[in-house]
């Protein structure tokens, strides 16, 4: 899947995943794409969370060998 | 988005867990786009104090609260499983390993997030800690601001 920036918070703990999941998609334009990889265990509940009061969309997000991926569309 | 909303934390808990907690969830806040306000008071009030000496004039009582409240929030004890200091040191080793924030980084994290840090004058006064001794860029108020933000506040915790 397309995106227009690359968020590696992996080995990051809560916090920070989301801290700098706000700072990264504040530098991109509606419409544009985030990808997002972490490896906290919560990430996918507090990403899903914070996109949706956000208004951004979670267009997908999988998992690999313990690597989440997410894909966030900006509002 | 809609109208800007806010969070507000009044920080109570000299205890070094009690206040990650709390700049855990301002900073978590700060990342919704809140606007966050701390609001510290008694023990909360030594998270905000500065780690080196600073030379103020102070009375008896007041020297020997500074002496034995902890100075800064590096040198905060646990609410739990403290064991004479043993704890924090266990703590601060676990969370190393698990790359979580210490409560300093948290704070200095806050404050780039621009967090509002306020410290109570009221009880500033009674524990004899004197704006030289506490962190820079930090605001003085009273219950009337802290409840000025709470009152439009969407979330609100004491700690």
């Amino acid at each position: 899947m397309q995106s227009n920036k690359v968020l590696d918070a992996k080995g990051l703990a809560c916090p920070m995943p989301i801290v700098k999941t706000r700072k990264a998609i504040n530098e991109l334009n509606a419409g544009d794409a985030l990808e997002v990889h972490a490896t906290d265990k919560g990430a996918k509940a507090d990403l899903s969370a914070w996109a949706k009061s956000g208004g951004h969309a979670l267009l997908k997000d999988t998992e690999e060998d313990g690597v989440l991926k997410f894909w966030i569309k900006k509002a | 988005m809609s109208e800007t909303k806010r969070t507000t934390i009044v920080l109570f808990s000299g205890d070094y867990d009690k206040a990650m907690a709390a700049y855990i969830i301002a900073n978590g806040a700060a990342a919704y786009d809140h606007e966050v306000t701390i609001f510290h008071t008694f023990w909360g009030l030594n998270a905000l104090r500065k780690a080196e000496d600073v030379t103020v004039n102070k009375g008896f009582l007041e020297k020997m609260f500074a002496k034995m409240m902890p100075k800064g929030a590096d040198k905060m004890g646990l609410s739990k499983m403290n064991m004479a200091g043993m704890g924090p040191k266990m703590i601060k080793k676990v969370m190393k390993k698990h790359n979580a924030m210490t409560l300093p980084q948290l704070i200095e994290m806050a404050q780039e997030q621009d967090v509002k840090l306020v410290a109570c004058t009221m009880t500033m006064d009674l524990l004899g800690l004197q704006k030289e001794e506490l962190l820079d860029d930090i605001e003085y108020a009273g219950v009337a601001a802290y409840l000025g933000d709470a009152e439009d506040g969407n979330v609100n915790l004491f700690i």
